[in-house]
C-alpha cells in the first residue's frame, strides 16, 4: 500500500493536541520539556477542561508556556508559582489550576511557596520538572544538581562540601499532610510518557475531587546544559538522576508508599 | 489477513533534529533527511516507511510534536 | 451622610471591615506590627461566613503578594495589607502587577525604618511608595488618609481607582493611624463581583479567545509599547484623580505641607499661629500620586504666600515633591521627625517661627 493511501484523515491515530497553539517551542531540540508540555495539554483536552483550567508558568524554561497552550494561563514571579496558583484557587475552587515549575523554581527561590502550598494541601496540581540545572539562563547548578556533576557554577563538579547535597524535595513535600499524591515520573521513553500521562490524569482527577495537593516531578533531560545529545542525555539521566531520584510513586491516595521514596542504595 | 500498516508526517518546518523518535523507533522507519529545513535543522523522515506500523511512539516521544502518526489494515 | 453604622473603631479594624464592605473577594496578608489587626478581624468576624470573601496567612510577605497577583489575574477584588518590612519584601510582586496591569488595593501602615527600625509611625515610605519601590517604570496611586474615617473611605474608593487603571492602588498609612481609635461612619455592604473582566483568566469560555496575563515581553519594540501604554495611564491618573484638602490657605502667608497623621497635628500648630496673628494655612495632600503639582504651583505664584514648610515623619521626602511644583518662586522648609517620633503641635509651631523668624 502506498504511503499517500495510508496518510488520510479517517487513518489519523495520533497528532498534536489541539490545545497546543502553533508556535515554536523555545525549548532546546530534544528536550523532555516539550514532552511535558504536550503531555499535559493532552490530558486536560481529554478531561474535556480546557475552558475550566489555569495555568501558572514561572520564570525558567517554562516561561513561555503561555505562548504554547490554548487556554488561560498566568505568568508568575520566579519561585511563586505556588502562591500565585493559591491566589486563584481561594477565589475560583471549582477551576482547574495547575503550575509547571522547573528544579530552580520550585526547590530553590521557590522552596518557601511550594513548601506552604503543599502544606496548607492547596487543591492544585504542581508538575515539577527536574533535569538538574538552570536551563534558561544558560546551565547553572540547581538545588537538584547531583553530586559532582558540572553546571557553569560548579565547573568543576558540584562540591556538596561548600555548595550543598543534591536535594530531593518531592519526598520531603509527600510527608507534609497535606499532599494527597506525590509521584515520579520521566518522558524519556514513550512508555515512561504513557506513565506520565497516567500520572498526570490521576493528579487532575484528584483535583477534580478536591483531594489536596497532586504533584507529578518529572526526571527530565537538558541536553544544552548537560552538553550532551538527546539521546546520550536521556541514557546518562538514567544511569545518574534516577539512582538519586528513583521513578515511582512516593503518596498515593493520601498514604505514603515508603518502599522507595528514599534513594536506592 | 489483514495487516496493520502505518505511516508517519513530519512537519518539516518545525523539526528540530534532535533525532529521538530515530532512535525510538524500533522498526527503524525513521532517519534524518540529508536535506535541512529553514533553521538548518536535519528533519526526520520515513527512511524504511513499509516498516512502519503506526504504533505512535514516535508520535508521543517527538519533544515538539511534529510527528502525526497514521494506521490503517491492509488485506495480504 | 445618610444613615450611616457609627462605630468606635482602631483604624486598622476599619480598614478590614471596610475592605468587607467593599465587597472584597480576597485578602493573603502576613502579621508585622502595627496593622496584625487587619488580618486578625477579617478572621474574627469570619468574614468568609460573612460574604465568602477569601481571607489567608501566607508564609510570608513575598508569597503573600504573589497570591494578590494571581487572585487579581482573575478579575476579583483583591488586597493585602502589611508595614514598612513588609512592604519591601512585596516590591518585586507590586512591580509584577503593575507590569502586568493588574487591578489590586495595598495598604503600607508605615512604621519607623530602615531595616527593623521601629513599630511607631513614620512616613518614611513616601519615596518607596510614591516613586515605585520594585523594578521598572510605574507607579502606584497612593491614598493618604488622615483619620480613621479616611481610612474606611479609601478602601472603596481604592478597590475602585484600581480596577479604573487596572493598576495596584496604594493606601500608605502609618502605626498611629492604625492603631489609634476614632469614630467612624461604616460605608454599606456593597456585593462582591458576579461579573469579571474580559481580560481576566478566570477559565476562557466556549468559543472565545483565552485569555493570558503576564508581564513579559522579550522583543524590546512590544515592550515598549507597553511601557508607553503604563504612562499615558499616569499621565490620565495624573490629570484625573488629584485629591488634596486646604485649611485656612485663602489668607494664608505661610503654607504648611503636610499628610497623614501630620497633617491632623499641624491643624492645631495652625490655630496656634493664628491665635499669635500669624496667617498660616495647611495644604493636605490625599493622593501623593498623583501629587498636586498644580495646585501648589498655583500658590506658590500667589504674591501673598512669602514661603512653605513640608512637616514629615522622616528625613525629607515629600519635599521634593513640593519643591518641584515651586519651583524656588518661594522658599520652602522642612520640619521632620525620626524613628517613630511624633512632634507635638507646638514643635511644629516653633519650627515655622524659626524658619520665617517670626
Amino acid at each position: 500500500m502506498d504511503v499517500k493511501d495510508i496518510i488520510k484523515p479517517e487513518n489519523l491515530v495520533y497528532k498534536k493536541s489541539r490545545l497546543m497553539s502553533d508556535n515554536v517551542f523555545n525549548f532546546c531540540p530534544g528536550c523532555g520539556h516539550g514532552v511535558a508540555v504536550r503531555t499535559i495539554a493532552e490530558v486536560i483536552e481529554e478531561m474535556g477542561i480546557e475552558n475550566d483550567v489555569i495555568g501558572i508558568s514561572p520564570v525558567g524554561c517554562s516561561v513561555f508556556l503561555y505562548d504554547f497552550y490554548k487556554f488561560d494561563v498566568v505568568e508568575a514571579a520566579h519561585g511563586r508559582a505556588c502562591a500565585v496558583a493559591t491566589g486563584i484557587k481561594r477565589v475560583q475552587p471549582d477551576k482547574f489550576v495547575f503550575t509547571y515549575q522547573g528544579d530552580g523554581d520550585l526547590a530553590a527561590i521557590g522552596t518557601g511557596e511550594t513548601m506552604h502550598a503543599c502544606n496548607r494541601g492547596e487543591n492544585i496540581v504542581i508538575v515539577f520538572i527536574n533535569n538538574g540545572i538552570y536551563g534558561m539562563t544558560g546551565g547553572q547548578m540547581a538545588p537538584t544538581t547531583l553530586e559532582g556533576m558540572k553546571t557553569t557554577t560548579c565547573p568543576r563538579g558540584r562540591d556538596v562540601k561548600t555548595m550543598g547535597y543534591p536535594l530531593a524535595i518531592t519526598p520531603l513535600l509527600a510527608q507534609l499532610p497535606g499532599t494527597y499524591y506525590v509521584t515520579r515520573q520521566s518522558v524519556q521513553t514513550p512508555a515512561a510518557v504513557r506513565k506520565t500521562k497516567k500520572a498526570l490524569r490521576q493528579a487532575f482527577e484528584n483535583q477534580k475531587n478536591k483531594k489536596g495537593t497532586s504533584i507529578v516531578e518529572i526526571v527530565s533531560n537538558c541536553n544544552s546544559g548537560w552538553g550532551m545529545s538527546p539521546t546520550a542525555a536521556n541514557k546518562w539521566m538514567e544511569e545518574n538522576m534516577f539512582a538519586k531520584y528513583p521513578l515511582g510513586d512516593m503518596k498515593v491516595d493520601g498514604q505514603l508508599v515508603i518502599n522507595n521514596v528514599y534513594e536506592k542504595k | 489477513m489483514a495487516k496493520v500498516v502505518g505511516a508517519i508526517s513530519v512537519d518539516i518546518e518545525r523539526c528540530k533534529g534532535c533525532e529521538l523518535c530515530v532512535n525510538t523507533c524500533n522498526q527503524g522507519v525513521i532517519g534524518m533527511s540529508s536535506k535541512v529545513n529553514s533553521k538548518g535543522y536535519h528533519y526526520a523522515m520515513m527512511v524504511k516507511p513499509e516498516a512502519c506500523v503506526g504504533c505512535t511512539n514516535c508520535g508521543i516521544i517527538c519533544p515538539d510534536g511534529v510527528i502525526s502518526v497514521y494506521r490503517t489494515k491492509v488485506e495480504e | 451622610m445618610e444613615k450611616r453604622e457609627l462605630r468606635l473603631m482602631k483604624g486598622n479594624e476599619a480598614l478590614a471591615e471596610a475592605a468587607i464592605r467593599a465587597g472584597a473577594d480576597a485578602y493573603f496578608g502576613y502579621p508585622i506590627t502595627p496593622q496584625t489587626e487587619v488580618i486578625e478581624y477579617l478572621f474574627e468576624t469570619d468574614c468568609t461566613a460573612r460574604t465568602g470573601m477569601a481571607v489567608l496567612q501566607a508564609e510570608s510577605e513575598v508569597s503573600a503578594i504573589n497570591m494578590v497577583y494571581g487572585c487579581a489575574a482573575t478579575g476579583h477584588r483583591v488586597l493585602t495589607s502589611t508595614s514598612s518590612p513588609g512592604f519591601s519584601l512585596m516590591a518585586e510582586g507590586i512591580s509584577y502587577i503593575a507590569g502586568a496591569e493588574l487591578p489590586c488595593l495595598l495598604i503600607n501602615v508605615s512604621r519607623g525604618g530602615p531595616g527593623l527600625g521601629t513599630i511607631q509611625p513614620s512616613q518614611a515610605d513616601y519615596f518607596q511608595t510614591v516613586k515605585g519601590c520594585g523594578h521598572g517604570d510605574y507607579k502606584l496611586l497612593t491614598l493618604a488618609p488622615s483619620s480613621v474615617q479616611e481610612m474606611a473611605d479609601f478602601v472603596a474608593l481604592g478597590f475602585d481607582l484600581a480596577f479604573k487603571y487596572r493598576n495596584p492602588v496604594c493606601i500608605l498609612s502609618d502605626g498611629s493611624l492604625g492603631q489609634m481609635m476614632e469614630k467612624v461612619y461604616l460605608p454599606e455592604q456593597r456585593p462582591r463581583l458576579t461579573e469579571y473582566p474580559d481580560w481576566a483568566t478566570n477559565g476562557t469560555p466556549k468559543g472565545k479567545e483565552r485569555r493570558f496575563i503576564t508581564s513579559l515581553n522579550l522583543l524590546p519594540q512590544q515592550h515598549e509599547l507597553v511601557n508607553i501604554r503604563l504612562q499615558e495611564k499616569y499621565r490620565r491618573m495624573e490629570q484625573e484623580e488629584v485629591r488634596y484638602e486646604t485649611i485656612m490657605c485663602d489668607d494664608a502667608e505661610y503654607v504648611i505641607v503636610a499628610f497623614g497623621i501630620i497633617a491632623r497635628i499641624a491643624q492645631k500648630s495652625v490655630e496656634l499661629l493664628r491665635a499669635k496673628g500669624i496667617k498660616v494655612g495647611l495644604f493636605r495632600p490625599i493622593t501623593l500620586y498623583p501629587f498636586p503639582m498644580n495646585q501648589i504651583t498655583e500658590l506658590a505664584e500667589n504674591p501673598r504666600i512669602k514661603g512653605f514648610t513640608s512637616v514629615e515623619l522622616n528625613a525629607g521626602q515629600m519635599i521634593e515633591d513640593i519643591r518641584l511644583a515651586v519651583e524656588g518662586r518661594k522658599p520652602v522648609g522642612f520640619f521632620g521627625r525620626l524613628g517613630g517620633m511624633v512632634p507635638t503641635p507646638e514643635e511644629i509651631e516653633n519650627a515655622i517661627i524659626k524658619q520665617f523668624d517670626l
